[in-house]
């Protein structure tokens, strides 16, 4: 008794009720076809995450005074005022992991351009920071080196700064007045869209960071230093790098902790990804709750078949069948129906995802495990709920199952 | 490995019951029945469908067992065709003592030395009837090709080579009756049960089914057949009579009946033949 054989036995009888097996099989269908569109939604979601979180910049390291208390009153994170614009230069020299360094400063303003006017944030740094942000530009120019040098009124404008103080006017070499200081604008950028958490990257006003230092704010530190690895690979090595220049430079004793915290966009992925496989799981597991039901499903139809048959496994023992040829004959049929379910299911799945991501315009991703899994589910489904209803049959007493009408 | 385990052991037990045959040349017994008892538990009432019965079949013979309903005769086939075990008493097939054995070992006994006749013919409908023919062979894991072969030359014995690929339900209950025949010879057993064989069919096809019987029995194959109809019985060699669980008498048939002879002065049943 070959497998092939008992593969033909089973498929021969399942086609005799083509009906009934396409609805039991239905079950199955649905909860793997949802199981893989449930993934892939999931996936997609942190396919998209981790792409925004590219979008903050490439390789990105940022480094941040840590909290100072005054008087037992902790200010949180970023309130000391520890790092300077040298502690970037010594960064940019020092480290050879690090590939680009800048200061940055960050503060609000209101900015107005002839009748409108916008509250926004400004941001500044060296020449640096578009290349550690990933800005691009849209229209215009980047200030140069020698506007950071000498201190220079220019400024480069984020599309919804762009939007609210100029409309349609193109606002390239347009002077506006950031809390009443003159700036030139001499470059838009690209949009970036809203962040995972829902902040407006555009708006935003880009100015060189000694400008903002001495003329607008007077300060003689910097919130943050923003730094960039050579590759995803170097980003440990530039934090350890980063970490020994700055206690170096702050003169802090093997006992004392760091007066700073450096953290990578590791850091930040790892934890959006978190939230986003949560979001899986749960995906997931709603999903196979229909397969589950699919597989109950499976087992009322064998059972049913089971009983019709009696007369049938009556015959099958009375020329000799055992047990376990008549149990083998059921269970069989069950991971048939069940397996060529999963099939069906796999590619109704895959139908639907692309279907998903194209009404609803979200991002779908497949991934070969999804299906590996769904479909091994599946076959574990058939065989779990196929074993009962076959050992009931292979139980059944010959003489009783010859005589049932 | 489960198939390659039980082909070994199938082996192993074909050789065991080969020296069975050898030492059973001496005796000649097929069946060898000793005090069997065999009780229902309906309920609270004990039914005591046999009573102490002690019967021995030779190679070779056909037997008719006889008796009114109720008489046990039933029960006694279902033991004798290894589909029930005796409450007490021996029941020897071919030196295999049957009385304590497992269900698949009783399973792989009607397989290899029984073959069933059943008064319904209980052939798997939707299934040619070389299919049916084949599916003890296939319990026995018999090869595909060889399987074939086989099951071709128990149709050809009797008289169906032609209607190999019928399902049931285009063929007559003569037909059907032969298939099932068939059936039993496949596996080329040592005893040939038949209950109420002719029960579901007409007078003259009855008498051609018991020609095929009379035929093989010929050829030296034990046949043991159940019927209430005395005409039938007579053309077996020896009869039976069961009566309240126990053997009334037990006498050879003379003068018995030849069907062969019988049919001739039949007229001849043109519808019969209706494919």
């Amino acid at each position: 008794m070959s497998i092939l054989n008992v593969l033909k036995v089973a498929m021969i009888s399942l086609g005799r009720n083509k009906m009934r097996s396409f609805l039991t099989m239905l079950g199955i269908i649905i909860g793997v076809a949802a199981v893989i569109a449930m993934l892939a939604v999931g996936q997609g979601a942190k396919e998209a995450i981790q792409t925004q979180i590219q979008s903050l910049g490439t390789n990105m390291i940022i480094i941040f005074p840590s909290a100072v208390s005054s008087g037992g009153v902790s200010n949180g994170a970023g309130t000391s005022i520890k790092l300077t614009p040298d502690d970037a230069t010594a960064i940019q020299a020092e480290c050879p992991s690090v590939e680009y360094v800048s200061p940055v400063i960050h503060t609000s303003a209101q900015t107005i351009y002839k009748n409108m006017n916008w509250r926004t944030e400004i941001q500044a740094g060296n020449t640096n920071y578009f290349s550690i942000r990933n800005w691009t530009l849209k229209e215009g120019n980047y200030f140069s080196e020698n506007d950071i040098k000498s201190d220079a009124n220019v400024c480069v404008l984020g599309q919804t700064v762009v939007q609210n103080l100029f409309g349609n006017v193109n606002p390239v070499n347009k002077l506006i007045r950031i809390n009443n200081l003159p700036f030139k604008v001499i470059g838009v950028l690209n949009p970036k869209g809203q962040t995972a958490m829902g902040n407006d990257q555009d708006d935003i006003i880009i100015a060189p960071f000694t400008t903002v230092q001495t003329k607008m704010l007077g300060w003689t530190w910097v919130n943050v230093i923003l730094a960039s690895a050579q590759s995803s690979a170097a980003i440990n090595d530039a934090e350890q790098q980063i970490t020994e220049v700055l206690r170096a430079r702050h003169h802090l004793q093997s006992w004392e902790p760091n007066d700073f915290t450096v953290r990578t966009q590791t850091d930040i992925a790892t934890a959006a990804e978190s939230t986003s496989r949560v979001l899986t799981i749960l995906l997931a597991s709603i999903a196979s709750v229909s397969l589950i039901v699919g597989g109950i499903g499976i087992m009322n139809i064998m059972l049913v078949s089971v009983t019709e048959r009696t007369r049938e496994i009556g015959i099958r023992m009375s020329i000799g069948a055992r047990g376990k040829d008549i149990l083998y004959q059921f269970l069989v049929e069950a991971i048939v129906l069940s397996l060529l379910g999963g099939l069906i299911g796999v590619l109704l799945g895959v139908a639907s995802s692309d279907l998903i991501s194209s009404l609803a315009k979200w991002t779908t991703l497949i991934s070969p495990e999804s299906i590996i899994l769904s479909f091994g589910f599946a076959g574990a489904v058939g065989i779990f709920f196929g074993f009962y209803p076959a050992r009931k049959a292979a139980l059944l007493n010959p003489i009783d199952a010859l005589r049932y009408e | 490995m489960l198939i390659r385990s039980s082909l070994k052991i199938d082996l192993e037990e074909e050789t065991v019951e080969d020296k069975i045959m050898e030492s059973n040349n001496m005796n000649n017994n097929i069946i060898k029945v000793e005090n069997l008892t065999k009780v229902y538990k309906v309920g609270e009432i004990e039914v005591h469908a046999i009573r102490g019965v002690s019967l021995e079949v030779k190679k070779g013979e056909f037997v008719a067992i006889m008796g009114a309903s109720g008489s046990g005769k039933s029960t006694f086939m279902n033991i004798l065709g290894c589909l029930d075990v005796p409450t007490s008493g021996s029941y020897t097939l071919e030196g295999t003592q049957i009385s304590q054995l497992t269900r698949d070992q009783l399973a792989r006994i009607r397989n290899n030395k029984i073959g069933f006749v059943f008064q319904g013919f209980n052939l798997l409908s939707r299934t040619t009837a070389v299919e049916n023919v084949e599916l003890p062979l296939y319990y026995k894991r018999t090869g595909t090709k060889e399987r074939r072969e086989l099951a071709m030359e128990a149709l050809e014995s009797v008289g169906l080579a032609d209607r190999a690929h019928h399902t049931p339900n285009q063929l007559s209950g003569g037909q059907q009756q032969r298939v099932a025949i068939a059936r039993a010879l496949a596996t080329n057993p040592s005893l040939i049960l038949a209950d109420e064989p002719t029960g579901n069919l007409d007078s003259r096809t009855s008498i051609e089914i018991m020609e095929i019987f009379q035929k093989l029995n010929e050829n030296d194959i034990t046949i043991v057949l159940v019927t209430h109809e005395k005409d039938i019985a007579e053309f077996a060699k020896r009869n039976v009579h069961f009566r309240d669980g126990k053997i009334g008498s037990d006498i050879i048939v003379n003068p018995r009946k030849i069907a062969s002879k019988v049919l001739e002065l039949l007229p001849v049943n043109v519808e019969e033949e209706i494919v």
